[in-house]
């Protein structure tokens, strides 16, 4: 045994002490008491995928994420612990957790789909677990096609290999809103720091030429369980959240579209004249926008206009539906709908059309053919393909096109035209992944062959222009338009970030600062986390998510104004890094400067001062889970600026603030 | 003023997401059916096909496997439950197919009509020509039903080829069969055991009084306890006692174990399941035991 796999033996012997259940029961809890925490306060639930090529440890960072949160039980780390030992390892072998086929067993790979399942006091997991190798790309295509988030896992030594790239690609084709980077096997390399950097640099390299909204790093150890699930020890310089942390925190509630009002009808609920006459409703699944009752509705393809009589429900009549939600519309006139009919708001209509353009990801091994005949299944309709014509391939590495091919074969990626003998109502894939998503089946043999995701053709034309011009750039046009705006106004955009305990004095200095710029002639506006809260944050509390929710609008308020030419001024307490790295991390994706500055006055002074006598509520237990009395503060860790300590007045703060903003040519 | 969110808690969901597979199933095919054991998987499913076709009867009969070997309470359950909500019933009985000479029945104190099942609901499927039948397993109850799609193919002969799957995506079900082949399809394919109780409690369920502590006279074998009955041979070193104990399966009497228990309401339940330290399966199965790749195994010939 090496001394890696002793390190490992004993990690796990020592977690073996104790296999704890799905939701421990705290100390002296009640049957009725844990009933109530599992009821009232309801989880929601992240999808996620994960991919990674054969033996970048995929199945031992699944199994891990699951040990060291405690979900495996008993009898499972039985039957690991007895495989582990017939297979001659002297460790606990944790992918034995997830392959569960019999010839993946044989062979040591995971060879199709698996869904795993998993819970946290924060988040209901489900994982769609992808086999990373070629030949079954089709699947990482289905196991990411509903995810939320996809976890991308590159071997420390490898470095960023073509299955990352392809990895890469497919979720941003699938239109994943959030991916996450696991540099694994870090134990491998000695926890080197300029490695996970030069593949951090290498990722982002590639990623940049793909559409990936938000794309998180962490350097792991699936084998010892570093950054998993409890922060690593062996690698201080990294300064995020271990991957559970980062699992359960990530927004996903705005990932939904609930603009667009999109209800296709899957099926006419109308019960036997004799025991209810005349009732009549259209069961769907909402897939996207708020219907309400009494909306005036289209129903498409054929542009009926009629009012939505009622929405119900099996427990009744309800006022509103949205998505995901299941329910059953009744409408005031009586017209003809049936199945694959799609009704939306007169105001806001997808495309009806039979002609489209689409990424197509062909998934058998018999090739597209212009000699068979195929279906395509899209929301609830299903129409004949007329026509497909392949106006290039992509070679997912390099991503270069090949306008010469004319055919796909399985694991191919291609943009195609799609003409079918019936129109489908739709949108593209980016505003909507139900009304933007198909499948292509052969009709001879029923298989499923191609996935397909619809694509803006107006915005697609636009972005492929300037993708020709310079290929290794990300798209520039907002920052073309930014620096006009700039040179002509005379001025640049920031945003300050004031963060601090209750009473450090955050808004007096931000005020301060505000005053100074406007007088100097430099747009500036002060967003002060109160005011804020009687407005657009009207709606939210003080629990751990609102607080998250709280940090997240303003700094997108922050970042309109920055992008402006303002220097918007955010005096919040924020005090979770987390929050407040999401909050830079938005800024840094769009090349605006974020500057954070830590109001670090001592608590003590903090409730001497108590200028709106909240540490006094709170200390008298009116006030529950004030941050610094109830609730934690997490001290920044590398602030731009550190100010509060009380030698200095307000105006000698103000000064380093703007010597700061010379410093960083804002001034 | 508090604003409307459109937060839809994990369990509305997971609940949403099955009536779609069910009307998407009802759409598309031409005769489902839906498998009931009286157990809860399967009244989850009842309640899921209220949701999705009240006030509409349902566009399909219900069906149970009856292997003889069942408990009381759950067929009086069955019976009960089934009347109340007005659907029709099929019962496919396993003595019927030992009586017909289609299977032998097992001798000796390890005897189970478990395997027997399989032929019988075969036998039922084409009898009565269903071209998809809705079950209620779910993928975290074992390693093989983690690899399964909601939609399932079976195909002439009844089997599942894992290696042969259609890929599933977004929620587009690809529902086209050949003449003699079925579909197996799971709404609750993304459900926990502990989702399944909750739901259960959050619907106000009626559930077979055997999932509660209750008195029973039962015998230990393999670490398990098994309930005396005519069905169950005791072996010469096993001797019966008393003891306090519910179901977390409900299965045949031949096969499946009872836990001991004081949980004697759904709220009592709902938490021993979520502090449970074993699988509903490793505590309670015997079926799964024989072989490492036993769920496997008896998949691919066409169990549920």
């Amino acid at each position: 045994m090496d001394a890696r796999e002793q390190r490992l033996t004993s990690a796990l012997e020592n977690g073996n002490s104790h296999v704890a259940p799905h939701q421990p029961p705290h100390d002296g809890e009640s049957a009725e008491q844990i009933f109530r925490r599992l009821t009232e306060r309801p989880a929601d639930l992240l999808r996620f995928a994960t991919a990674g090529s054969v033996d970048d440890g995929k199945s031992t960072l699944i199994g891990r994420l699951l040990y060291d949160s405690k979900q495996v039980l008993t009898d499972q780390l039985a039957h690991v612990e007895q495989t582990s030992e017939r297979m001659g390892h002297d460790f606990l072998d944790l992918s034995l957790l997830t392959d569960g086929l019999r010839a993946e067993r044989e062979q040591g790979i995971t060879i199709d789909v698996a869904y795993r399942y998993f819970a946290t006091a924060q988040r209901r997991f489900i994982i769609a677990d992808t086999p990373g190798h070629e030949q079954y790309t089709r699947n990482m295509v289905t196991g990411a096609s509903t995810a939320d988030l996809a976890i991308v896992l590159v071997d420390a030594r490898k470095g960023v290999v073509a299955q990352s790239k392809r990895h890469a690609f497919i979720s941003s084709m699938l239109g994943i809103p959030h991916v996450v980077v696991c540099v694994n096997k870090m134990d491998l390399v000695d926890f080197d720091e300029g490695i996970f950097e030069g593949i951090v640099e290498e990722f982002d390299a590639f990623a940049a030429r793909l559409e990936m909204p938000d794309v998180t790093f962490i350097p792991i150890s699936a084998l010892l369980g570093d950054n998993v699930v409890e922060r690593s020890e062996n690698m201080s310089w990294y300064q995020g959240p271990p991957l559970l942390y980062h699992l359960e925190h990530v927004h996903i509630a705005s990932d939904r579209n609930l603009i667009d009002v999109r209800f296709p009808v899957q099926y006419v609920i109308r019960p036997p004249a004799s025991t209810l006459a005349d009732y009549r409703a259209y069961g769907g699944q909402m897939a996207g926008g708020v219907l309400r009752a009494g909306d005036e509705v289209v129903v498409l393809p054929g542009g009926h206009h009629t009012r939505v009589a009622g929405i119900d429900t099996f427990s009744g009549t309800i006022d509103e539906a949205f998505p995901p939600m299941s329910v059953a519309l009744r409408l005031e006139d009586d017209i003809d709908i049936s199945r694959g009919s799609t009704i939306v708001r007169p105001q806001n209509q997808p495309t009806v059309s039979n002609s489209f353009e689409c990424m197509l990801c062909w998934m058998s091994e018999r090739p597209l053919s212009s000699g068979r005949r195929y279906l395509v299944k899209h929301t609830t309709r299903t129409a004949l393909v007329g026509g497909v014509d392949v106006r290039y391939r992509i070679d997912v590495e390099s991503l270069r096109r090949d306008d010469g091919a004319t055919t796909l074969e399985m694991n191919d990626l291609a943009r195609v035209h799609l003409q079918l003998s019936a129109p489908i109502v739709f949108d593209s894939y980016r505003r909507n992944r139900v009304t933007g998503s198909l499948i292509v089946i052969d009709e001879a043999t029923n298989e499923t062959v191609g996935a397909g995701v619809i694509l803006d053709t107006e915005v697609e034309e636009e972005a492929e222009a300037r993708t020709e011009r310079s290929p290794n750039v990300r798209w520039q046009g907002t920052r073309m338009t930014r620096e006009r705006r700039w040179s002509s106004l005379g001025h640049s955009g920031a945003t300050l970030w004031f963060t601090g305990l209750p009473g450090a004095g955050k808004s007096t200095v931000a005020a301060a600062v505000e005053e100074r710029l406007i007088e100097a002639g430099h747009p500036a506006f002060l967003l002060d986390g109160d005011n804020l809260r009687h407005g657009l944050n009207g709606d939210l509390g003080f629990d751990e998510r609102a607080r998250t929710e709280n940090v997240r609008r303003t700094a997108h308020v922050a970042r309109l104004l920055a992008e402006s030419g303002t220097i918007a001024l955010v005096s919040l307490v924020s005090p979770y890094a987390a929050d407040r790295e999401a909050a830079s991390g938005l800024h840094d994706l769009d090349g605006l400067q974020f500057l954070e500055i830590f109001v670090d006055a001592p608590l003590e002074l903090c409730e001497e001062r108590d200028p709106k006598g909240l540490y006094a509520r709170a200390r008298a237990g009116e006030l529950e889970g004030m941050t610094g009395v109830g609730a934690p503060y997490e001290r920044p860790a590398e602030p731009d600026l550190v100010l509060g300590s009380h030698r200095e007045t307000v105006d000698d703060e103000v000064e380093r603030v703007l010597e700061l903003l010379r410093a960083r040519g804002l001034l | 003023m508090q604003q409307q969110t459109y937060h839809l808690p994990h369990l509305r969901t997971l609940e949403a997401e099955a009536v779609h597979v069910m009307r998407e199933v009802a759409a598309e095919f031409e005769r489902p059916v839906l498998l009931f054991s009286g157990g809860k998987d399967s009244i989850v499913l009842l309640r899921l096909a209220e949701k999705a076709f009240r006030p509409a009867p349902f566009p399909f009969p219900i069906m149970h496997v009856d292997t003889g070997h069942n408990f009381p309470e759950a067929i009086e359950f069955r019976d009960r439950r089934i009347e109340e909500i007005g659907e029709r019933l099929i019962v496919a009985s396993v003595e019927d197919s030992i009586a017909a000479g289609r299977v032998v029945e097992q001798t000796g104190p390890r005897a189970s009509r478990n395997g027997l099942q399989t032929v019988t609901l075969l036998d039922a499927i084409a009898e009565h020509d269903f071209d998809s039948a809705f079950g209620g397993a779910r993928r975290d109850e074992e390693r093989a039903r983690a690899k399964e799609r909601i939609l399932s193919f079976r195909n002439e002969f009844g089997q599942w080829e894992p290696q042969n799957q259609r890929p599933e995506l977004w929620s587009l079900y690809n529902g086209r069969l050949h003449k003699g082949e079925h579909a197996r399809v799971f709404p609750i394919s993304n459900w926990t055991e502990l989702d399944v109780w909750q739901y259960i409690a959050e619907e106000q369920l009626e559930v077979p009084s055997i999932y509660f502590a209750h008195d029973r006279e039962v015998f230990a074998r393999d670490g398990m306890l098994y309930a005396v009955s005519p069905f169950m041979e005791m072996m010469e070193d096993e001797a019966p006692f008393q003891a306090r104990v519910r179901y977390r399966t409900v299965g045949d009497m031949s096969c499946t174990g009872a836990v001991e228990s004081d949980a004697a309401t759904l709220e009592q339940v709902v938490a021993e399941i979520a502090a449970t330290e074993v699988t509903e399966r490793g505590q309670t199965r015997a079926d799964d035991r024989v072989t490492e790749a036993a769920m496997e195994d008896r998949k691919r010939q066409g169990y549920f």
